[in-house]
C-alpha cells in the first residue's frame, strides 16, 4: 500500500513516474483520438491498424541488423511498425472503394493477412543469430518491467505530441464525427479528414505498443470512446470525457501495476478502462441501463394513472391491477371513491386533455404527439405558447369536450 | 523422400486444408451479412478461455482446453449482444469492447497463476504448432492401410476431420434456410424461418469452427481463413454456391502452397530453418484475395465505373 500511495504521488522511483506520465499521455491521446473513430463507426479499424503494426517491427528489427546497428532501438522499431500499419491502412481503404467488398472484410483481411506476415518474420529474427533475445513478443502483450529510459521518454513524448495533433485537427475532425454531410456541404474533403484520422489513431497505436501491447491498444482506443458517449450528446465533450477516462485508466494502471509486480500494465489498464465502461453502462444518466429502466417506469405509471382517472371520473371500474395498486398507492383512490388528492390530478387532467385537443387544432405542425397522454402539455410548451393556447380555448372558435358525467 | 513427405508433411498439410476448410465456409455467410469481424472477436476470447479451463482443471490438456474456449466463444458472442441492446452501441464497437476486455483478463491471470508451461501455450495459441504435428510411423503411401500407423496419427487430425465434416453436413442441411436468412432475412421471416435462430446458430458454428481450427494452426490462421478465402470467392462469382465452392478452393490452395511454402522455401534462398506455417499459409490467403481484387471477374460492386 505504500509504494501504491509511493507510485499515486509519482514518488515510487523516476522509472515508474515516467512510465506513469507515459502510460496518462497515452491514455488521453488514445481515448480522444478513438472518439472520432468510434462515432465515424469505424472502431474495428484500429484492430486492423494495430495487428498490422507486427511485420513493420520485423523488417526494421532485420534491416537494423543486418546494417550493423543494435536491432532493438525503439525508433527504428516503431517507424517500421508505422509503415507497415499505415499500408494496411491504405489497403483497408483502397479495397472497399475498388471492389464490392464491404469494409469489415477488408478490415479482417488485412489483420489475419499482416499479422500472418508479422509471425512469419518472428520467426525469422529467432533463427537469426542475434534475434535469440530481440524480446519482440514483448510488442505482443507489451511490457513495462524491461522497458528502457529511452522507450518511456518515447512514450511520453509521443503521447503529448499525439494529443496535440487532435488539439489541431479537433474542428475538422468533430464536424465530419457529427455530420458528414454537413461537413461535406461546408467544403471539406472526407477522406482526407478520415485518413487524417486514421493517422492520428495510428500515431497513438505505434506508441502505446511497446507499453500494453498491440492486441490491447486496441482496447484504449474503443473502451473511453464508448463510455463516454454514456455521459453525453455533445461531439466535443464526447472527446474530452473520453480523453479524460483514457488519462485515468492509463494513470491507475500505471500505478496499480508499479505497486503490485505480478499486475501487468497493459491488462490492468484495459481491465480499468472495462470497469469504468460497466459503471457507466448502468448508472450513466440518460443513456444507462439504470436510469432508462426509471424512465420506462416513470412513463409507465403516467399512463396508468392518468387513464386510470379519466376511467374512474367515466364512472366505470378499473380493471388493470397494475392500475389499481398504483391509485391506491399514491392515495389517489381510497376504499369509497376518489381521496380529494385524486379529484384534485382529476380536474387538472381534464384541463390538460382539452389543452390537448387544442393544441392539435392551433400548433399542427408542432410534433408533440409521442407525448400525448404520458406528459402534461404545460410540461412541453413554452409559457407564451402556453398563454396563447389558454385564450384560444376560453375563445369561441373553441368547441371543448366536456367532462360532466 | 515420399516417406520423408508422408511423416513430416501430409498430416500438417491436411490439418491445414481441413481447418481452413472448417472456417471459410461459415466465413462466406458471415462476409453477406456484413458480420466478418465476428471470427476475430471470436478468435481473441480463445485465450481467456483456455485460461480459466486452466485454472479450474490444473493440467494441461486438451478436451478441457477446448471446452473452454468455446465457451468463451459463446460468453464473448451474449456479451457483445447484450451490450449492443443495452447500451445502444454499434456491434463493431461492442466487439471491440469485449473482446479486448476478455483478452486482457486472460492475460492477467495467466500473469498471476504459475505458468510456467502455459506460457507456452499463449504463443501456440496464437501462432499454431502445424508443424508438430507429425506422423512419425508411417513409412510410405502403404501406411494409410497400416492399422498400427494409423493409430498414431495425430489426434487432431480425426478432431478437425470431425469438425468440419460436420459443418459442411450442416451447411448442405440447412443451405436453402442460410441462403435465404443471408439473402433477405425479412424475407425469411415472412415465410416462417426463425431467422435470429439460424443467425445464432451460424454464430455457433462459427466459434466451433474457430475453436477446433485455433487448436492445431493458431488463432492467426482462423482469423485469416475466416475472410480471405470467402472474400476472394466473392469476387469470382455472383452465385453463392459456386462461391461456397471457391472458397474452399482457396483455403485449400493456401494450406498447401502457404505450408510447402514455409517448411520447404528457407531453403531454396539458402536458410536452414523452416518458418511459421501458420503465418504463411495466412499470407497465401492474402495474396490469393489481392489478386481477385485486382481481376477478379466480379470485383466490382453493381454500377461502379471500370477502373
Amino acid at each position: 500500500m505504500n509504494t501504491f500511495v509511493q507510485a499515486m504521488l509519482f514518488q515510487a522511483g523516476y522509472n515508474v513516474a515516467l512510465v506513469t506520465i507515459g502510460a496518462i499521455l497515452l491514455g488521453v491521446a488514445a481515448g480522444s483520438a478513438g472518439t472520432f473513430l468510434f462515432l465515424r463507426k469505424r472502431a474495428l479499424v484500429s484492430d486492423a491498424i494495430a495487428h498490422a503494426t507486427l511485420p513493420g517491427v520485423g523488417i526494421a528489427f532485420i534491416i537494423m541488423t543486418w546494417l550493423g546497428g543494435d536491432g532493438r532501438s525503439i525508433l527504428g522499431l516503431l517507424c517500421g511498425s508505422a509503415i507497415t500499419a499505415l499500408v494496411g491502412l491504405i489497403i483497408i481503404e483502397w479495397i472497399p472503394r475498388r471492389t464490392r467488398l464491404p469494409e469489415d472484410a477488408a478490415i479482417g483481411s488485412v489483420l489475419g493477412v499482416f499479422f500472418g506476415a508479422g509471425i512469419v518474420l518472428l520467426t525469422v529474427i529467432q533463427t537469426m543469430s542475434s534475434g535469440r533475445q530481440a524480446g519482440l513478443e514483448s510488442f505482443l502483450l507489451g511490457s513495462t518491467a524491461g522497458m528502457l529510459f529511452e522507450d518511456a521518454v518515447v512514450i511520453a513524448i509521443g503521447g503529448f505530441l499525439s494529443i496535440l495533433g487532435i488539439w489541431i485537427a479537433r474542428r475538422p475532425l468533430t464536424i465530419v464525427a457529427f455530420d458528414k454531410d454537413y461537413a461535406i456541404s461546408m467544403g471539406y474533403d472526407i477522406r482526407k479528414i478520415d485518413l487524417l484520422m486514421m493517422g492520428l489513431v495510428l500515431g497513438v497505436t505505434v506508441i502505446g505498443m511497446k507499453l500494453v501491447g498491440l492486441i490491447l491498444i486496441v482496447a484504449m482506443l474503443i473502451i473511453p470512446a464508448v463510455t463516454a458517449r454514456f455521459w453525453s450528446n455533445r461531439t466535443d465533450e464526447v472527446v474530452i470525457i473520453a480523453g479524460f477516462l483514457g488519462g485515468l485508466s492509463g494513470y491507475m494502471g500505471a500505478i496499480l501495476s508499479a505497486s503490485a509486480p505480478s499486475l501487468p500494465t497493459g491488462p490492468i489498464i484495459v481491465l480499468i478502462a472495462i470497469l469504468l465502461f460497466i459503471v457507466s453502462l448502468f448508472l450513466a444518466p440518460n443513456r444507462g441501463v439504470f436510469s432508462i429502466f426509471m424512465q420506462y417506469r416513470k412513463t409507465k405509471s403516467n399512463i396508468h394513472r392518468r387513464q386510470g382517472l379519466l376511467t374512474i371520473a367515466k364512472g366505470k371500474d378499473v380493471v388493470s391491477p397494475f392500475t389499481k395498486k398504483l391509485l391506491l398507492n399514491e392515495g389517489l383512490q381510497g376504499l369509497d371513491g376518489l381521496t380529494s388528492k385524486g379529484k384534485e390530478l382529476i380536474t387538472k387532467i381534464h384541463i390538460d386533455e382539452n389543452r390537448w385537443i387544442a393544441a392539435k387544432e392551433i400548433y399542427p405542425d408542432k410534433d408533440m404527439s409521442k407525448n400525448y397522454g404520458i406528459k402534461f402539455i404545460e410540461e412541453i410548451l413554452t409559457m407564451d405558447e402556453l398563454t396563447n393556447l389558454d385564450q384560444y380555448i376560453k375563445s369561441q372558435k373553441f368547441k371543448s369536450r366536456s367532462y360532466d358525467y | 523422400m515420399i516417406t520423408e513427405f508422408i511423416q513430416f508433411s501430409l498430416t500438417p498439410i491436411l490439418i491445414g486444408i481441413l481447418a481452413g476448410i472448417s472456417c471459410a465456409i461459415p466465413g462466406n455467410f458471415l462476409i453477406l451479412k456484413s458480420q466478418a469481424l465476428i471470427g476475430d472477436a471470436i478468435s481473441h476470447v480463445v485465450l481467456p478461455g483456455i485460461v480459466v479451463a486452466f485454472i479450474f482443471t490444473g493440467v494441461i490438456s486438451t478436451i478441457p482446453m477446448l471446452l473452454g474456449a468455446a465457451g468463451a466463444a459463446i460468453v464473448a458472442v451474449l456479451l457483445i449482444e447484450i451490450i449492443k441492446r443495452l447500451g445502444k452501441i454499434e456491434p463493431g464497437a461492442a466487439m471491440g469492447v469485449v473482446f479486448t476486455g476478455m483478452f486482457a483478463f486472460g492475460v492477467l491471470i495467466l500473469e498471476q497463476t504459475d505458468t510456467s508451461k502455459v506460457h507456452l501455450d499463449v504463443e501456440h495459441a496464437l501462432m499454431g504448432n502445424l508443424e508438430s504435428l507429425i506422423w512419425l510411423k508411417a513409412e510410405g503411401w502403404e501406411s494409410l492401410f497400416d492399422r498400427d500407423a494409423l493409430s498414431t496419427l495425430p489426434d487432431e487430425l480425426f478432431r478437425i476431420t470431425l469438425v468440419c465434416g460436420l459443418i459442411l453436413f450442416l451447411t448442405l442441411i440447412f443451405w436453402r434456410w442460410l441462403k435465404i436468412v443471408t439473402f433477405d432475412e425479412e424475407y425469411a421471416k415472412t415465410i416462417g424461418i426463425r431467422s435470429s435462430l439460424i443467425s445464432f446458430s451460424l454464430v455457433i458454428i462459427t466459434a466451433i469452427a474457430a475453436v477446433a481450427a485455433f487448436e492445431s494452426v493458431g488463432s492467426i490462421i482462423v482469423i485469416a481463413m475466416f475472410i480471405c478465402p470467402p472474400a476472394a470467392a466473392r469476387l469470382m462469382t455472383n452465385k453463392l454456391s459456386t462461391q461456397v465452392i471457391w472458397s474452399i478452393f482457396f483455403a485449400t490452395l493456401s494450406a498447401i502452397f502457404g505450408y510447402i511454402i514455409a517448411g520447404y522455401g528457407p531453403h531454396w534462398f539458402g536458410g536452414e530453418n523452416a518458418v511459421s506455417a501458420a503465418g504463411m499459409i495466412a499470407v497465401f490467403s492474402g495474396i490469393i484475395l489481392m489478386l481477385t481484387c485486382l481481376y477478379g471477374p466480379y470485383r466490382e460492386s453493381v454500377g461502379q465505373k471500370k477502373v
